[in-house]
């Protein structure tokens, strides 16, 4: 059969596909489970690294059986039972209009065009009362939306750290929101005085001799649109119609706590 | 012998896929910010070099000529497919950071280029030897220009620290262009300039000759 007949074209490019589409769809399959626990355990360390937890030397797992998740409304800030945090995918409901609202221009001050209705927080606990709390923040840099954690301390107004799990910014510019000494300068600021949200990352340094540089942060040089792009993220998320809710709710438990 | 020698080892300076033939041009600007990265991207691409060389010129006598090119495209993805779920599998951070450029190996035009111009032409071994020697031409270049981008936009080598930059409280302010893509047209220039003056033979002819000033002479 001369190759270059009609049937023999047909036939070298059937048997090419399948052969092809096995040994494709076989190492996927071969390599899924791998890969979805990579992506859990990477997920899981984040988690811990932006609290300040991760300790290097101890497996992740391990580590992580100190942190509880639950699941949040963020319109009413109360805790909802009928979601499993294990299977909620929040990343995937953000886009899924049942799951998620729509944004207008002038409340998507940190550009994610939709909103979860439902958060995922996480928690690590110390005789039942909350000793970290972190929240799941996105929003967009200058390239990408930039996704990350931020974790708060006991009073709900201390930051205790900060990290981004995914971006795609400027390595060595915007890329430096993964500088550990940019992201260790957030801890110990506070994000609301008097339940307002004064967090706020500047352009430019940080004046530390002034009484309000507890709520500031030291913008990135070089990187304008991303450290913007980070300062609207925290408004937005912290703000009312991010975690403001949750957190007000939050203390309110805790102010409860205390009387009884 | 020498003929597998030569097949092996052209690429790396005689016959350089970036330096002399210019190809491959657009992952050398993507990924060569740092050097770890840089190096899985060298063995994703070697792999599917020599694979992707190695089966085209396997079935080389059975394709027909009409959907040579889609064949071979259908060779190259799936090899690149693989590579990718491999490393999700098993350097997760790093493929992270790689993000689409391994999946643009496909687009690489080093591999299509082998695949056509050797691999349809030549028996199993030698094109293996041919796509391993191309892979191993583009890391030459990478690595290399990792290795400047590195240590000068981020004072690293291969993550550790060399001069401490400020932004970590050294001394040594990072040259921020180093890790923008365009500086890698830079230091691939310098690269060819560099290489050409010690291969002379690599020196193109060129394409027109200037012809003296046209301006007719004033008649007195």
């Amino acid at each position: 059969m001369a190759n270059e007949s009609v049937t023999k074209t047909i036939s070298v490019a059937v048997v090419l596909c399948i052969v092809c589409a096995i040994v494709v769809s076989s190492a996927a399959v071969v390599l899924r489970s791998a890969q979805e626990e990579n992506k859990l355990l990477d997920l899981k360390a984040n988690i811990l690294a932006s609290a300040g937890l991760l300790k290097s030397g101890l497996s992740i797992e391990s580590q992580f059986e100190a942190i509880s998740s639950r699941i949040v409304d963020l319109d009413t800030g109360q805790y909802i039972t009928d979601l499993d945090p294990v299977n909620y995918d929040q990343r995937k409901a953000s886009k899924d209009p049942k799951l998620s609202i729509a944004l207008t221009p002038d409340q998507d001050i940190a550009k994610i065009k939709r909103r979860v209705k439902y958060a995922t927080v996480y928690m690590s606990e110390v005789d039942g009362k909350i000793d970290k709390l972190i929240l799941p923040i996105s929003g967009y840099g200058l390239w990408s939306t930039l996704h990350g954690f931020i974790a708060l301390e006991s009073d709900f107004s201390s930051v205790a750290g900060i990290g981004f799990y995914e971006h795609a910014e400027t390595p060595g510019l915007g890329g430096e929101i993964d500088n550990l000494k940019w992201k260790k300068s957030w801890v110990g600021k506070k994000a609301f005085v008097d339940d307002n949200l004064k967090l706020t990352v500047l352009k430019g340094r940080v004046n530390r001799d002034l009484p309000e540089s507890i709520y500031q942060i030291d913008g990135l040089a070089g990187a304008t649109l991303t450290t913007r792009g980070v300062d609207n993220l925290i408004k937005y998320w912290l703000g009312e119609s991010g975690f403001g809710p949750f957190i007000e709710s939050l203390k309110k438990r805790d102010a409860l706590y205390v009387q009884n | 012998m020498s003929k597998t020698k030569d097949t092996l080892l052209d690429p790396l300076f005689n016959n350089n896929p970036i330096a002399l033939q210019i190809l491959g041009i657009c992952s050398a600007l993507a990924v060569t910010s740092s050097m770890k990265v840089s190096f899985v991207m060298c063995i994703a691409l070697t792999t599917v070099a020599a694979f992707s060389n190695l089966f085209v010129s396997l079935i080389r006598n059975q394709i027909p000529s009409s959907i040579r090119i889609i064949v071979q495209m259908t060779i190259i993805a799936s090899l690149v497919i693989v590579v990718d779920q491999i490393l999700k599998a098993v350097a997760y951070d790093i493929s992270k950071q790689l993000s689409v450029f391994v999946g643009l190996i496909i687009t690489n035009c080093i591999i299509m280029g082998r695949a056509e111009a050797f691999a349809m032409k030549n028996p199993p071994l030698p094109s293996l030897l041919d796509g391993l020697g191309n892979g191993l031409g583009y890391s030459l270049i990478l690595m290399v220009v990792a290795f400047f981008r590195e240590l000068f936009g981020s004072g690293t080598i291969w993550g550790v620290v060399i001069l401490p930059s400020t932004t970590n409280g050294g001394w040594y302010v990072a040259n921020g262009m180093m890790l923008m893509p365009p500086s890698a047209f830079f230091i691939i220039g310098l690269l060819i300039w560099g290489l050409r003056s010690w291969k002379r033979s690599q020196i193109e002819k060129a394409e027109y000759k200037l012809s003296p000033n046209a301006k007719p002479s004033e008649v007195s």
